[in-house]
């Protein structure tokens, strides 16, 4: 069972609500999304850190019915 | 690249990082430190079987950075045991001198930003930047 763009944004937006939350379907078809998540949460945090932050926002889906999530993570400016 | 298809189903660990106190954690610190650059990999370097093996695959051959390339497709021991280890939900993962360095979004963000052949360096590995 995939997992829905709105579904990644939701669980992400629940976890980080200060977040600015892009979640792209990069190929179009509902399998392979790309996210770019920007939040004040991430501050003083290493890449490794964030990207786990983000991944327990996903609840375990990720490297299951979430397979591929291109991720990004900011810093606001 | 629809990399997962060809994949057996996913399968849930239940084993949490620091308990893993087993011969495949043993095997996995073993295979860490046989090398300088150790990349866990789904496929082996001169075939990725996966979009984002290939693009670790890519980043490091681009900067001639001699790597070991271990394809979990072929131990499925390693595949799962490998996510525990580091704590770590996906495939590719690249050690550097034994320390976790990130999956394939991360080596991508710190090669854009030339983090990345800067560590290596501080590392002692020599890279074509080098």
């Amino acid at each position: 069972m995939a997992m829905a763009g709105p579904d990644i944004e939701r669980l992400i937006r629940e976890a980080f609500p200060d977040a600015q939350v892009i979640v792209v379907d990069l190929a179009g078809d509902g399998d392979h999304f790309g996210a770019r998540v920007t939040s004040a949460a991430f501050v003083g945090k290493s890449r490794i850190q964030q990207h786990q932050m983000v991944y327990n926002a996903l609840q375990g889906q990720m490297g299951g019915a979430l397979h591929a999530l291109a991720l990004e993570t900011a810093v606001p400016k | 690249m629809s990399c997962h298809l060809r994949l057996a189903p996913h399968t849930q660990t239940t084993i949490k990082g620091k308990q893993m106190t087993n011969p495949t954690a043993e095997r996995i610190k073993g295979i860490v430190a046989s090398s300088d650059v150790v990349l866990f990999m789904k496929g082996v370097p001169d075939a990725p079987e996966c979009g984002f093996s290939a693009g670790v695959v890519q980043i490091l051959n681009g900067l001639k950075v001699p790597f070991k390339g271990v394809n979990v497709l072929s131990d499925p021991q390693l595949r799962e045991g490998i996510k525990s280890f580091s704590d770590w939900p996906t495939i590719p993962q690249l050690y550097v001198k034994g320390e976790f360095l990130g999956g394939a979004d991360i080596v991508r963000a710190m090669f854009q930003e030339g983090e990345l052949t800067v560590l290596l360096a501080d590392k002692g590995i020599v890279t074509a930047a080098t």
